[in-house]
């Protein structure tokens, strides 16, 4: 063996974060080898290996050295293949501030607020939490607005940084939407994020490597009936 | 009078806040002089709620008239703009690295170290042991380096500076010596070496008046230190 440049990405088919790395990676045209990693099961001796601390996918592995958290990887790509395919982040420092400022609002403020709605039992909880959510994304319909400045994609014409990291989660929402009818993106609410979520799943790169709306449907499915079956029985 | 200049910086920040101290330490690394405006975030002035609508709080940068929040993104723009004395190191998965422990700082050890006020008796010690277990993971990292950077001080030690100088001044409060130094050797030595550089020292807050802020604080909420 003994490559050079040996690029590994351990994930999980179904994962939002997983697909950031997966577009990355695509839009610089790395090869890589891909490990599917079971999680319901016993996580692999590598995944605990590469991420000791958090034993969480993604996970890339670049000549035998790890990197884990989905942005952090993401923005590992773009720094060590700087001079192949797109720039991901912006190249002024500004804009680059406020991709990481909205990208920390989706990973921190926006996605477990919805998390938690969807996980909570209590009806109370679950109607707080959904305004939150709700909140967020006319924050985030106004940042687009604002950073995108009337193009297609946060990044402007082509998808970047802060499209990766929204957009890894419209095939979730899409799916929840399938499986519950519950939309998240209301085409009054939000125009310019729905035409933007639009554009992001029907752009090449991405359609080349994000999962089936229809398969992660059923797979959340199968998640909430064995969760149903847990609960009754405990 | 000149309206504006070319390169305004100001920061909305707290004097007793390591989250922005943290910022004033950047900025002093490298050269760059700013107008810090003290905000008090249990009276929210209309500039900070104009310029920090989502999040409503401090440390906020403004840049050229420009605002930035979140302490990480403004490290990471202040690197961007004023590229001397680099805070970030230069190799991308070193970068990826000092990202990762510095989320690790701000996520892990600062939410564990949060659940150790107001607790008391069991509760309060296995706030503290939860810690403590977090802080090993800091403790490795420095075995063979002067600082988390390495040779040099860097983005993870700035961010680190809650640990040595937030964290390790809450044994009163907490009532026990939460990172004693036969437990954690290394991170002595590394707040000894933090101490020797001056813009550090004089960026934060000065010892005993940061002691009776936070001895004030807690008994104005009535928190007992037992």
């Amino acid at each position: 063996m003994g490559e050079s440049e040996e690029v590994k990405l351990l994930g999980t088919w179904y994962s939002p974060v997983v697909l950031r790395a997966k577009i990355a990676l695509r839009l610089k045209s790395i090869d890589y080898v891909y490990v599917e990693e079971d999680l319901f099961s016993s996580k692999s001796e590598l995944l605990l290996k590469s991420n000791p601390i958090y034993k969480k996918v993604p996970v890339l592995i670049h000549n035998n050295k790890p990197v884990s958290e989905s942005l952090n990887i993401v923005e590992y790509i773009d720094e060590t293949w700087n001079s192949s395919g797109p720039s991901i982040l912006p190249s002024h420092p500004y804009d680059r501030a406020l991709a990481r400022f909205w990208s920390a609002f989706v990973d921190y403020k926006w996605f477990p607020a919805f998390r938690a709605a969807v996980i909570t039992k209590s009806e109370d909880a679950k109607e707080k939490g959904m305004k939150e959510v709700e909140e967020g994304i006319l924050q985030l319909e106004e940042a687009f607005v604002a950073i995108s400045k009337g193009k297609p994609f946060f990044r402007g014409e082509a998808i970047g940084f802060m499209d990766i990291c929204l957009g890894s989660f419209l095939v979730l929402l899409k799916a929840r939407e399938k499986l519950k009818g519950e939309k998240l993106l209301d085409e009054l609410k939000t125009p310019s994020l729905c035409k933007w979520a639009d554009k992001f799943l029907s752009d090449e790169t991405v359609r080349n490597v994000a999962p089936e709306i229809d398969k992660v449907a059923e797979f959340l499915g199968e998640l909430e009936a064995k969760a149903h079956s847990a609960a009754s029985k405990s | 009078m000149a309206e504006s200049r070319s390169e305004e910086v100001k920061l909305l920040g707290m004097w007793v806040s390591p989250f922005s101290r943290r910022i004033e330490i950047a900025l002093t690394l490298k050269g760059v002089p700013y107008e810090f405006s003290e905000q008090d975030i249990t009276n929210k002035s209309s500039l900070l709620l104009q310029l920090n609508p989502v999040h409503k709080m401090i440390p906020v940068l403004v840049h050229n008239g420009k605002p930035i929040s979140e302490s990480l993104v403004i490290l990471e723009y202040i690197d961007d703009t004023w590229p001397n004395n680099p805070i970030l190191p230069q190799d991308p998965y070193d970068r990826a690295m000092a990202r990762f422990w510095a989320k690790f700082v701000d996520q892990q050890i600062y939410v564990a170290a949060m659940k150790m006020v107001g607790k008391i008796g069991e509760e309060r010690d296995a706030a503290v042991e939860a810690t403590r277990d977090l802080l090993k993971l800091l403790e490795k990292e420095l075995v063979g380096k002067d600082f988390l950077g390495g040779t040099s001080l860097g983005f993870v030690d700035i961010v680190a500076t809650l640990v040595a100088f937030w964290l390790m001044r809450t044994d009163e409060i907490i009532g026990v010596k939460i990172v004693p130094v036969e437990m954690f050797p290394e991170i002595h030595r590394w707040v000894k070496n933090l101490l020797q550089n001056d813009v550090v020292k004089n960026c934060i807050p000065p010892e005993d008046e940061h002691l009776k802020y936070i001895k004030a604080r807690m008994d104005s909420l009535k928190i007992k230190s037992v």
